[in-house]
């Protein structure tokens, strides 16, 4: 998952408005949230900022399939390991025994799962970044070896 | 229809959790596994045909031709098992004894010598399921278990809560990486990675050594003393330690005593145990298989009097000094495998390939026999990486013949 500032360091830093939004950094927080689109900044087309608007479109990947609370998979990236399934501490309480212990789920209670070699989001609306008590849990994305997950 | 659970043979976790969906004798969806083991279920992309010097044959025709060529052979090698039952590993083996053929698996090259000490005593080990439930500190040497095999991390060795480890990764267990190169799996494990240069693990097995002792490790790569120090003690204070060794690890020991003096350091404070990261999902299956049989685990000629064995009886020295001028490949592709130099004169050899899949081997080969897919057109039994048998299912059916009745037919027309 791209950081802000990773984004921002690429841009023009011209705050020159052509977007609509008053700065780059309002831009950056946009293109990272995927509420604005890369070609919206058209000083980036310029022959200069060429290797970094390719690097953006790299990172920036599109969003496609996304849940309804933001949950992101990049299935090229994907390798259907299953440590954020393991890890993720709602699927720990809902199957102790099973996708907890490391083995596959044993009932419909957990919120993701590996289905066809690539993880799965199912009762995804339980997971702790939503709600009412949300908190900012990072449990799927710190152990995912390749990155292919990101909240949105 | 959704059926199982089944045991996924894309690598030797042999992870015995999956689930298939299938409909009219095809599997259209696979769950629990990995992408790799989901690649290795849903069947070839290319599936072999049986073939004679290039042109489509029936497989009887096949067959016969393979008995001629192994029965005109004087110094016949059969080489791969891999990817072959156990039934299958016995089979090879009573024909490699009835045609005094020499028998060699991929071991020779790689993981051997750590299996050869574990069935002989001198390494201690223990089960995924022991891991699962009581490690709390992980090594992988020279492993990545991320990419090779990926559920490693999350079914047995780090993520699980276990019986005796109920906070997991959290708190209950630490995850050490010694390699190389920052790999996927040293990402996992944070500040606990231990960059070593290449050949340089002896060298660092003798400053962990000292560091255990007491003493201030000294390393020509300038490792910081103090880091070492650190991990002697989280060794020190562990409860039940396990090393995973990669092939990074048994490529540059030359032998493997140091390894042996860490492993008995280690247990003179705490229990460790060592488990070798095998890839290939029943490679460890053949070694039990030919250990029990003639007491080695690889490089063996059945010769007419006796048995002989060494590293000249090894598949890169009887290819190097051309010994064989016949050789039968199973459940393996070993010109993708080997050193160019050693692959290029091994594709001169007359070659038989008995397999499901294309692959480059069996491009080069005179005779090639299609075989059912083991653990998913065939049933059987295979050996984990942690020496445990497990039962494959068959998942579907098929018209092909398993590796174990292409060879019963062939040893039946020699």
């Amino acid at each position: 998952m791209p950081s802000l500032m990773e984004i921002y360091q690429m841009l023009p830093k011209t705050n020159c408005k052509k977007c609509g939004k008053a700065t780059c950094m309002a831009f950056a927080v946009d293109l990272l949230a995927r509420k604005i689109n890369i070609d919206e900044c058209t000083p980036l087309k310029e022959e200069k900022y060429r290797t970094a608007y390719e690097k953006l479109k790299e990172m920036i990947t599109p969003v496609g399939a996304l849940t309804e609370t933001g949950f992101l998979v990049h299935e090229d990236k994907c390798i259907g390991c299953g440590n954020c399934v393991v890890a993720c501490p709602v699927n720990v309480v809902a199957d102790p025994e099973g996708t907890a212990s490391g083995r596959a789920p044993s009932n419909d209670k957990v919120i993701i799962v590996i289905k066809d070699g690539i993880v799965r989001p199912v009762n995804i609306q339980e997971c702790r970044r939503f709600g009412p008590n949300k908190t900012l849990c990072y449990a799927c994305i710190d152990t995912c070896p390749t990155k292919a997950i990101e909240f949105v | 229809m959704y059926k199982g659970p089944f045991v996924c043979t894309g690598c030797a976790l042999l992870c015995d959790d999956i689930a298939a969906e299938i409909q009219d004798n095809r599997i259209i969806r696979v769950d629990t596994a990995c992408r790799k083991g989901v690649s290795r279920i849903k069947g070839c992309s290319s599936p072999m045909s049986c073939m004679v010097n290039g042109k489509a044959v029936d497989i009887d025709t096949a067959i016969k031709e393979a008995a001629m060529i192994l029965k005109s052979s004087k110094h016949p090698l059969i080489f791969g098992h891999g990817n072959c039952t156990l039934e299958t590993q016995k089979k090879t083996i009573e024909l490699a004894r009835k045609i005094y053929a020499h028998i060699d698996d991929t071991s020779s090259f790689c993981q051997g010598p750590l299996i050869e000490a574990i069935l002989n005593e001198k390494l201690p080990t223990c089960t995924l399921e022991e891991v699962r439930h009581k490690a709390d500190v992980v090594i992988f040497w020279g492993a990545d278990p991320s990419n090779s095999h990926p559920r490693h991390l999350s079914m047995y060795s780090y993520f699980p809560r276990g019986k005796e480890r109920q906070r997991g990764w959290e708190e209950d267990r630490t995850a050490i990486t010694i390699d190389i190169r920052k790999s996927d799996t040293a990402a996992l494990c944070g500040d606990k990675f231990y960059e070593i240069p290449i050949n340089g693990d002896s060298e660092f097995i003798n400053a962990l050594f000292s560091a255990l002792s007491n003493k201030v490790p000294k390393t020509s790569f300038n490792m910081d003393p103090k880091k070492i120090l650190e991990l002697a003690n989280i060794l020190k204070k562990s409860d039940f330690g396990v090393i995973f060794a990669g092939l990074g690890m048994v490529y540059s020991l030359d032998s493997l005593e140091p390894l042996l003096r860490l492993i008995n350091k280690l247990n003179e404070t705490s229990k460790f145990y060592l488990i070798p990261m095998v890839g290939q999902y029943n490679m460890r299956g053949f070694d039990h298989t030919l250990f029990k049989e003639t007491g080695y685990i690889n490089r063996v000629y059945f010769g007419r009097e006796k048995i002989e064995h060494g590293p000249q009886h090894s598949i890169i020295e009887l290819i190097n000094n051309n010994v064989v001028d016949a050789a039968l490949i199973i459940g393996s592709d070993p010109l993708a495998s080997l050193p160019g130099e050693i692959a290029k004169k091994l594709a001169n050899v007359p070659l038989i390939t008995i397999d499901p899949c294309n692959n480059l081997t069996s491009q080069r080969s005179k005779v090639t026999i299609s075989s059912a897919l083991s653990g998913v057109e065939c049933a059987g039994t295979a050996i984990r990486m942690d020496g445990v048998e497990v039962t494959l299912k068959q998942i579907i059916e098929t018209d092909r013949f398993s590796d174990e009745q292409i060879i019963k037919q062939i040893m039946g027309k020699i």
